[in-house]
């Protein structure tokens, strides 16, 4: 297992360098010009300058290997500086630096992750709440009106895209009812009561459209592993012996029918960082997704190749995880 | 004679076509049944609706701009007076052709990745480290990365519309392949070690001939319910593309540029987002519905239970 896990580590290695590679080379083949949004008075040489500035005139591999030290070397060792508060006589370490703002890129998304991570981690863990049962239960009570039901949610909730009802909960509970804000207000500190209800007020409304797709995926996969589990011999055996419907069900087809379902759960971790994306601009929500859009169109490469390399790591990071949490949870799954 | 005649029905029914079998099988699933109804509506109703509903989708009546719902415009106009009826079946030609177009592609490229992967071994392992590396990638903001950056030349090079919808395609088709070829790959790989490809390879079949005769059309059932999905996520893709602003120009509308306009006059109009978002939605839905049927048409296993 450790073995396993270390190759796949080495492994990952390779995988992520190809992948910064293809990213840097997608948006320098693109003809972009980040002095584009200046304004036209700007004379021809400031604007060379300003090039040069932004390092631009360098040829592609010196900018590429300039990109992956800062990256890779320089900013580690400022978090390791700054958690340690030891000095490594890091001064003249440059950082990788945004276009638009001119502050480090890492900075930035230390101030987004906050919103991110609160909104979307909820939305998970409140779909992954919900999911479950009701996968459950769907199984449990095959072809029943319930599992007709929740087939058919679990359907609408996966046909729907986020941008879709997103507006629709703004117009039903936010224009007709006025019950909830449609934006999210990032700059809301909770200090008090009254000030903690604001802020789940405003978080409910991304967080359901987020729970929707997240419990219809989970909830689907959930049914399926139960049904596999249902009709086997040991469900039989534990019948037999005399166990309560509950301890087979709970105890014995749910704990089995866990171990797919968890990976499941850990590889979409990733995917609803992206998928946050869209629920982010709907609802005005000032995380990571709205960091990436604004750096598209503002041509500031630096933060996009930065953003969209940590959306990459995390899908690495999340497969190994999933791998080993299954050679982990499943004792007949033996990589060696 | 009686004998003759129910002899005669049985070997009608040996020579039933297997495609047959499947129909049945399709016809027990209801929702797939209503899916597969529902689909050819639409079909119908973007591709022949304006044959019926004969207001061009660009014609401008400022005078009678954001309007509700009413005989003359049953679905309401937009703040340029357009009528979106008309609208709504341009968007969804669009979106549809955006949606085939890319589910071929990525199925095109899916399958050879796959049965050059599961047939030849010396391929195998190349391949398909380059599908892992394309799973790995962050499809959704590298698909708005290549369309923020490549927009500008394709559209100078192949006029507005044609530029986007290549733009679009491509880059949809470009990187939804990687599911269907790790199914194929699966497939081929079971497959041949079956009998009847050994039986196929000691009479001298030559490699091209074993894939296209033998191997693709046993594969064909995992490929078709790809297929379906797969029009469902271009769909859904082009339209997320769209309301983020990066897809289609305004004039030029589809299902995703529409609720994305109608944002702005929700408070005044929001039928005019609930319309395309419904027409999206349920086409996704009855979509994803007949591929849910295929699946398990298509399963010998399931099939005649």
């Amino acid at each position: 297992m450790l073995t396993f896990t270390i190759r796949r580590l080495l492994m990952a290695i390779p995988t992520l360098l190809f992948i910064s590679l293809i990213i840097f080379l997608i948006l320098d083949l693109a003809p972009s010009d980040p002095t584009g949004s200046l304004p036209l008075t700007i004379p021809p040489e400031v604007r060379a300058d300003i090039r040069a500035s932004l390092g631009l005139d360098e040829p592609i591999h010196i900018r590429f290997l300039l990109w992956l030290q800062q990256f890779f070397v320089n900013e580690p060792l400022n978090l390791f500086e700054h958690w340690t508060g030891w000095d490594l006589g890091g001064e003249d370490r440059t950082r990788v630096i945004s276009w638009q703002t001119r502050s480090p890129v890492v900075d930035i998304i230390a101030e987004r992750m906050p919103q991110t991570l609160w909104v979307v981690g909820t939305a998970y863990i409140v779909g992954i709440l919900i999911a479950l049962p009701i996968g459950i239960y769907s199984a449990y009570k095959q072809y029943s009106v319930f599992d007709q039901a929740g087939t058919f949610i679990t359907m609408v909730g996966f046909s729907i895209p986020p941008f879709f009802s997103g507006v629709l909960v703004i117009v039903i509970f936010a224009v007709q009812l006025q019950w909830f804000p449609s934006v999210y207000d990032t700059t809301h500190e909770v200090t008090d009561w009254d000030s903690l209800v604001i802020q789940l007020k405003q978080m409910i409304l991304p967080v359901m459209v987020l729970a929707l797709q997240i419990t219809s995926q989970i909830s689907r996969f959930m049914r399926a592993s139960m049904l596999d589990n249902l009709s086997q011999d040991y469900v039989r055996t534990a019948r037999a012996k005399g166990l309560t419907e509950s301890v087979v069900v709970l105890v014995h087809v749910v704990r089995n029918s866990m171990i797919p379902v968890i990976t499941v759960i850990a590889l979409g971790v990733p995917q609803v960082f992206g998928g946050a994306i869209i629920t982010e601009q709907v609802f005005k929500v000032n995380g990571l997704g709205h960091l990436l859009i604004g750096a598209i169109q503002g041509g500031d490469i630096p933060t996009v190749q930065t953003l969209t390399f940590i959306f990459a790591v995390l899908i690495v990071l999340f497969n190994l995880i999933a791998d080993v949490l299954y050679g982990i949870l499943d004792p007949r799954i033996r990589y060696d | 004679m009686t004998e003759l005649t129910t002899l005669e029905a049985q070997t009608y029914q040996k020579q039933r076509n297997q495609w047959w079998d499947v129909w049945d099988q399709f016809k027990t699933h209801k929702g797939a049944l209503i899916g597969a109804g529902f689909f050819i509506f639409v079909l119908l109703f973007v591709y022949l609706g304006p044959l019926v509903w004969s207001i061009d989708s660009q014609y401008i009546d400022i005078r009678a701009r954001n309007q509700g719902p009413s005989w003359a415009h049953p679905m309401g106009t937009d703040q340029l007076g357009r009528d979106m009826l008309a609208r709504l079946m341009a968007g969804g030609r669009t979106s549809i052709a955006v949606g085939l177009t890319a589910m071929g592609l990525a199925l095109i490229v899916g399958t050879f990745v796959g049965v050059i992967a599961g047939y030849f071994r010396r391929l195998d392992g190349v391949l398909m480290r380059l599908t892992d590396l394309f799973l790995a990638l962050p499809i959704l903001p590298l698909l708005l990365v290549i369309i923020m950056l490549f927009r500008d030349p394709l559209r100078a090079s192949f006029g507005p519309e044609a530029g986007i919808f290549i733009l679009i395609v491509f880059v949809i088709g470009i990187t939804s392949w990687m599911p269907t070829a790790r199914i194929v790959r699966g497939d081929v790989l079971a497959l041949k070690e079956r009998e009847f490809v050994l039986a196929a390879r000691s009479i001298g079949t030559p490699p091209h001939r074993m894939v296209l005769r033998h191997i693709l059309p046993n594969v064909l059932s995992p490929i078709m319910v790809s297929a379906t999905l797969g029009i469902a996520t271009a769909i859904i893709t082009e339209s997320a593309l769209s309301f983020l602003g990066l897809g289609f120009p305004s004039d030029f509308p589809t299902w995703g540029r529409l609720l994305f306009d109608g944002t702005d006059w929700l408070q005044r109009n929001p039928e005019r987002v609930i319309w395309p978002g419904l027409a999206i939605s349920l086409t996704v839905l009855s979509v994803n519905y007949i591929g849910d049927g295929l699946r398990d048409a298509l399963d010998p296993r399931i099939r005649g239970r």
